[in-house]
């Protein structure tokens, strides 16, 4: 397959306003004539629906969440980046483009994330219009703050809880769309296939979460944004109910899978309290701005912290990389803190952690700056461990995060199935191997409020659609084939619950395909998980019935998904021969553990399809350039 | 006006105005009625004067109290109503948290009120309950009512009652109007707490001075 | 196991909306106190699952406090006895061995049970669709800097937009009213300028939708505050109030 990428041609700076000028526009009168189904009411989802809504579109918007408000976004701690130079610092949106293409280890595509970062500047203005709190200076202006591998304070925030904020103002506007009748809104319904007619996306099965109702609903485009895949590690940062379903049925329905094995793995979370842990809960990446991270130089040392004197100390991340110190990107973090606990300097239970102190910038700044500006996160981390972190250091370890891979799209967004669309951190575009902090809920919102809102009205205008209705024999095989699944899940009556299957599959993948993978641990994973999948098939038990909420059959449903994609990420990690951003082989390391990627062979995006066989996905690959940003290793030494 | 009237807020406002003109008249009726400390011709020609000179005045009043507690009465009912729908099913188990003993009774304590008012104008105003009481002898007409241990009850009940809805009504009453300005401790209401005593310490002295033989 | 707990539990039990619900006793064993209350039951559902029954259901996703999914009452308490913290935040510590914990859904008439501790809480939604909003069109934004806005107020907008919509404070209402829940919003918007020019015609709608959802009036008992994951003011109502009684007079309709 020919993976069309769709660059628009012309200087970089102007690719983007020369293709809006080439888009086909849709006549206002017939836009109420078109329906558009978004999956997701993340920021991506959410403002995709609305602004679409705006625009006179008719909006059918799903969420598996009670309310389109309780998206993972929400949250979203540490804030949003944007190329705005308030604080004269240096910034620009070439410098916020070539940071990102360079902290995603030249693994994405350049017009992508220039086109990111010139509507970065859109969005801070959108948010504020709608009413979003961001932190303020006493003279009124916007405040910004710093973020890992930045050395320019561009990103702007809400206290901890500017994912909440911004997802709050989305689901405002979706809410008023809502009101005026442009957007129906189908909380608590779960999307479980996608319905492809002719070769093009028509519409998507689901199932009613409160009914167990399996229904088709018919569209003239589909847009995913629903989000990454992350829990696949069971143990993630991520929410509970965060999941692959609906990307990974869309990839067997054709669309292809981009680089799956870029994970980002993040370097302040709680460590693991033990075996009963749920999910790992994240403390917002902006603490390392006053924080200073540290282990015992000696692995023998087990005295308590403020016990252990500053010479018997090594701040690791500052003595590696003079340059970016503690705020070094979060891929490095992350590996450096393994790096310490490996070599059993690790701190806290099972030495699975490490110091990240703030008792220099308690006596420089006083606690009361601190709580204004770490409060709630501190009270967090108080709450989950007991204890104080204005007085010992937290501890933090890494945990997943994010996943850079996803659904592969062109330059408008669209998958390889001609009509489904995706966006947010479903789709694979703009963060190469590793994502800069802040820069996430930048990716969504620019996708739906400004990107998808376009270009769907240019697939829109230059395709012709026959008028479908659920009726179509595609539609009522592929509910057939959903209402199947479903009994067949019900009636295994096996031994084993879901969730021991998913920790089992975490576990495994954490191990092999985890902050650091070899050859030979793949190979392992992809000779475990095959097996592990039939076990999962043959006894599982879910309980219940299908015809009214049934938790134990959603979770299962996402755990079979996450089966399967559990394997090509093993595939995918295994072909990449090389390290690069969250993808780190052992075996393609310098001399003193950094990355070592390989440009002249893997320049390339991965793009997996369906081929009806898991073992044996067929891989076609994108390659990248770089004339603007030139190819180079990356440092923050 | 009539959706404002519907709106649970409006209702509130409602409750919370005419609350606010009752305890302005329970504040000067106190004060009427702590000169009886001052004996008897002072506060028999009190009474004169109000039903004399000032008898328009005093119609006046009564209409605009008549009113106040009809309203009163109506937002009380509409919004019990309201609320005892609200929750159909209960919990098995339940520990309020802040809220006052004050506010969790403002509903019997408004019955309680009510129920006295009625009496407390049968006895001394229509004179209806006991006829041997005299028309313009105030000072006589409690001497004669707070010799009875009985009266005495009823009236430092009704005066607790009164006392603790003040307590909560004071202060929710100026939230309810929107005029409270925001505060770090919103529940903290000492105002109130003052108020609502000198409220029940005023109207209680007399009852209890009488029966203790204090005022001879 | 050192330090580990045992539990009985008291949790509604309700298959489907409309069928009778009855509280159903329950043992856990070994409980750790570094434990969540909702991991807690993770464990108590894998077991019953093991034995072929039905998990608990219950609402929860982001499992930090903030999505506002979660919604158990503890004991009588909305949300448990830790105060500023949402049921998925309560850790085990709270508890000690051998107690008793009564587990029920948030109690509405605008909240119906759907299934054992999940309730339909869309009824926030259709509040906030009635006008908890600016309505700013996509691309209709000036320079977000061109707006100055004195930080105390955006600070004390920030504090009532923190509100998760959790719905604690309609639970512990004796009265289940969802004044803070709406004020919350009003407050939020009405501090800053971009909300003026709706500030009253806001106001009155989401009132009144508010009160087309079948919630109690507030009788200002503030045990909403006390419950709030967020613990919002209420304050809030305060204004709330203040601006609906304007609205009466400053909008047309
Ligand atoms: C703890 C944490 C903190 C973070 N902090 C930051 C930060 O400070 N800055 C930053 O830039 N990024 C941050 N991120 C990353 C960022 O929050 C996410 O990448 C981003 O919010 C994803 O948005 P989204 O719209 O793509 O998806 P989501 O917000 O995950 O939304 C997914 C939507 O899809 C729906 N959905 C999913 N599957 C289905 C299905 N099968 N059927 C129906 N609906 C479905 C869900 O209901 C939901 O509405 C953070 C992430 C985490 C986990
Ligand atoms: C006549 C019998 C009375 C009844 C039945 C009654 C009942 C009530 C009730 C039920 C409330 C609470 C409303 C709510 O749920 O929020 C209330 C509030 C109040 N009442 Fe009364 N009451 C009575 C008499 C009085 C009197 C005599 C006064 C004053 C002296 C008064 C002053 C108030 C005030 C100030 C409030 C507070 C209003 C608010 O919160 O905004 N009431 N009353
Ligand atoms: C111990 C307390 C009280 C005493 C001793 C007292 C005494 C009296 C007396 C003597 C009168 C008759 C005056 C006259 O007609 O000349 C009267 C009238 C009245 N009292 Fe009280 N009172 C008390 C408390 C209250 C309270 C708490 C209320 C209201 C909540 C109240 C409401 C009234 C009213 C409405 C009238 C009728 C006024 C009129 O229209 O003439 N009283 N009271
Ligand atoms: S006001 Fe507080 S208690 Fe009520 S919904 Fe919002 S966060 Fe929950
Ligand atoms: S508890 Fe209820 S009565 Fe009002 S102050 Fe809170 S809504
Ligand atoms: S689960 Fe999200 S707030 Fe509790």
């Amino acid at each position: 397959m020919e993976l069309r990428s769709k660059i628009p041609a012309g200087p970089i700076e102007q690719k983007w306003d020369r293709h809006r000028f080439e888009m086909k526009l849709v006549n206002p009168a017939n836009k109420r004539k078109h329906t558009v189904i978004v999956v997701g009411s993340g920021l991506a989802g959410g403002a995709a629906a609305a602004t679409l809504s705006e625009l006179g579109y008719q909006v059918k918007c799903f969420c598996f969440q009670d309310s389109p408000r309780r998206a993972h976004s929400i949250a979203a701690q540490g804030g949003i980046n944007a190329a705005k130079n308030y604080q004269n610092d240096g910034d620009s949106i070439y410098r916020l483009f070539y940071d990102t293409v360079k902290g995603g280890d030249f693994r994405s595509r350049e017009a992508n994330v220039y086109r990111l970062a010139q509507i970065s500047v859109n969005i801070i203005d959108q948010c504020v219009a709608q009413g979003v709190p961001f932190a303020r200076e006493y003279g009124g202006l916007l405040d910004n703050r710093s973020f890992g591998g930045a050395q320019v304070s561009r990103t702007f925030y809400a206290r901890g809880q500017t994912g909440q904020q911004l997802l709050l103002g989305c689901y405002q506007a979706l809410e008023k769309e809502i009101a005026k009748g442009g957007v129906t809104m189908y909380p608590r319904t779960e999307m479980l296939d996608l319905v492809v007619v002719d070769g093009r996306a028509r519409g998507i099965v689901v199932r009613d979460m409160v009914t167990g109702k399996i229904e088709a609903h018919a569209a003239d485009a589909v847009i995913l944004g629903t989000g990454g895949y992350s829990n696949v590690f069971f143990l993630s940062t991520n929410a509970k109910g965060s999941n692959c379903t609906a990307i990974w049925r869309a990839h067997k329905r054709g669309a292809a899978f981009a680089n799956p094995c870029y994970t980002q793995i993040h370097p302040t979370c709680i460590p693991q309290s033990g075996h009963h842990q749920s999910k790992l809960t994240l403390m917002s990446e902006s603490l390392r701005n006053d924080g200073r991270v540290w282990v015992p130089k000696d692995p023998k040392d087990k005295r308590p912290p403020n016990e252990i004197p500053q010479a018997e100390r090594d701040y690791y991340l500052e003595r590696k990389y003079p340059s970016f110190g503690n705020l070094a990107p979060r891929d490095i973090a992350s590996r450096a803190a393994k790096e310490a606990c490996d070599a059993g300097r690790g701190v806290g239970p099972g030495g699975r952690g490490v110091y990240l102190d703030f008792a220099d910038a308690i006596k420089r700044l006083g606690e009361e700056k601190i709580r204004e500006r770490y409060g709630n996160l501190f009270e967090m981390y108080e709450r989950i461990t007991d204890e104080n972190p204005y007085k010992v250091p937290m501890r933090i370890y890494p945990a997943p995060h994010y996943t850079m891979g996803g659904l592969w799209v062109d330059y408008n967004l669209m998958s390889t199935i001609p009509g489904l669309h995706v966006i947010g951190e479903a789709n694979f575009s703009d963060h190469g191997a590793n994502r800069l902090g802040a820069s996430a809920l930048m990716q969504g919102l620019a996708d739906g409020y400004f990107v998808i809102p376009l270009t769907i009205g240019d697939y829109l205008a230059s395709t012709k659609l026959p008028p479908v209705t659920t009726d179509l024999p595609e539609f009522r095989e592929t509910v057939a084939e959903v209402e199947q699944r479903t009994k067949k899940l019900l009636s295994l009556n096996g031994t084993r619950t879901v969730d021991s299957f998913h920790r089992e599959l975490g576990q495994l993948m954490w191990d092999k395909c985890g902050m650091a993978r070899t050859a030979e641990g793949l190979q392992e994973a992809l000779r475990i998980i095959p097996q592990l999948r039939e076990e999962f098939w043959r006894s599982v038990r879910v309980p219940g019935a299908d015809a009214n909420i049934n938790q134990a059959l959603e979770k299962a449903g996402r755990v079979a998904d996450f089966f399967e994609l559990a394997e090509l990420m093993c595939i995918d990690a295994l072909h990449r021969n090389e390290s690069c951003g969250g993808h780190f082989r052992e075996e393609y390391q310098t001399e003193d553990g950094e990355a070592k990627r390989n440009d002249d062979e893997y320049a390339y995006v991965a793009a997996w399809s369906y081929t009806g066989d898991l073992h044996a996905p067929k891989l076609d690959k994108e390659p990248l350039t770089f004339e603007y940003v030139p190819l180079a290793t990356r440092s923050y030494k | 006006m009539r959706g404002f009237l519907r709106s649970t807020i409006g209702q509130k406002v409602i409750m919370a105005a005419t609350g606010l003109i009752m305890v302005g008249f329970v504040i000067l009726h106190m004060i009427g009625n702590l000169q009886v400390f001052a004996g008897p011709e002072k506060i028999n020609n009190y009474a004169a004067m109000l039903h004399g000179p000032l008898s328009e005045a005093l119609w006046g009043l009564r209409a605009i109290l008549l009113v106040a507690v009809v309203l009163h009465v109506w937002a009380a009912v509409a919004l019990t109503r309201r609320k005892q729908a609200a929750r159909p099913i209960g919990y098995a188990k339940r520990e309020p948290q802040v809220s006052t003993f004050a506010a969790r009774t403002i509903r019997i304590g408004g019955v309680i009120i009510l129920l006295f008012v009625i009496v407390h104008i049968l006895q001394f105003t229509t004179l209806t309950i006991d006829p041997t009481y005299a028309v313009g002898d105030v000072y006589g007409n409690l001497q004669k009512a707070f010799g009875n241990p009985l009266w005495v009850l009823v009236y430092v009940v009704a005066m607790i009652a009164l006392g603790f809805h003040l307590y909560h009504g004071l202060w929710s009453s100026v939230r309810t109007l929107g005029v409270a300005a925001p505060t770090h401790h919103p529940l903290k209401r000492a105002a109130a707490l003052a108020l609502a005593a000198i409220v029940w310490l005023g109207f209680t002295l007399v009852p209890v001075a009488v029966f203790a033989g204090l005022l001879r | 196991m050192a330090g580990t707990m045992n539990l009985t539990l008291h949790v509604w039990r309700q298959p489907t909306p409309s069928a009778e619900g009855r509280l159903v006793t329950y043992q856990v064993g070994d409980i750790s106190p570094d434990m969540s209350f909702l991991e807690m039951l993770d464990v108590l559902n894998e077991r019953l699952q093991e034995g072929g029954e039905e998990p608990i259901a219950f609402d929860h996703d982001c499992r930090e406090g903030i999505c506002g999914s979660c919604s158990l009452m503890i004991n009588g308490v909305a949300h448990g006895p830790m105060k500023g913290t949402a049921t998925c935040q309560l850790h085990m510590r709270s508890f000690k061995d051998g107690d008793v914990i009564y587990i029920e859904p948030w109690r509405a008439r605008a909240f119906p049970v759907m299934k054992d501790l999940c309730v339909d809480r869309s009824a926030f939604d259709r509040i906030i669709a009635a006008g908890g909003y600016v309505s700013v069109r996509t691309g209709a934004a000036q320079d977000a800097n061109a707006l100055p806005i004195p930080k105390d107020a955006v600070d004390d907008a920030m504090d009532a937009a923190q509100c998760i919509g959790c719905g604690a404070c309609v639970a512990a209402c004796p009265n289940g009213s969802a004044s803070l829940f709406t004020a919350a919003k009003i407050t939020h918007l009405g501090l800053l300028p971009q909300g003026q020019p709706e500030r009253y015609r806001r106001a009155l709608s989401m009132v009144r939708q508010m009160d087309l959802e079948d919630f109690g009036h507030c009788t200002l008992f503030g045990e909403c505050m006390e419950a709030c994951p967020k613990e919002i003011s209420i304050d809030t109502i305060t204004r709330m109030n203040r601006d609906f009684i304007s609205a009466g007079l400053k909008v047309r309709e």
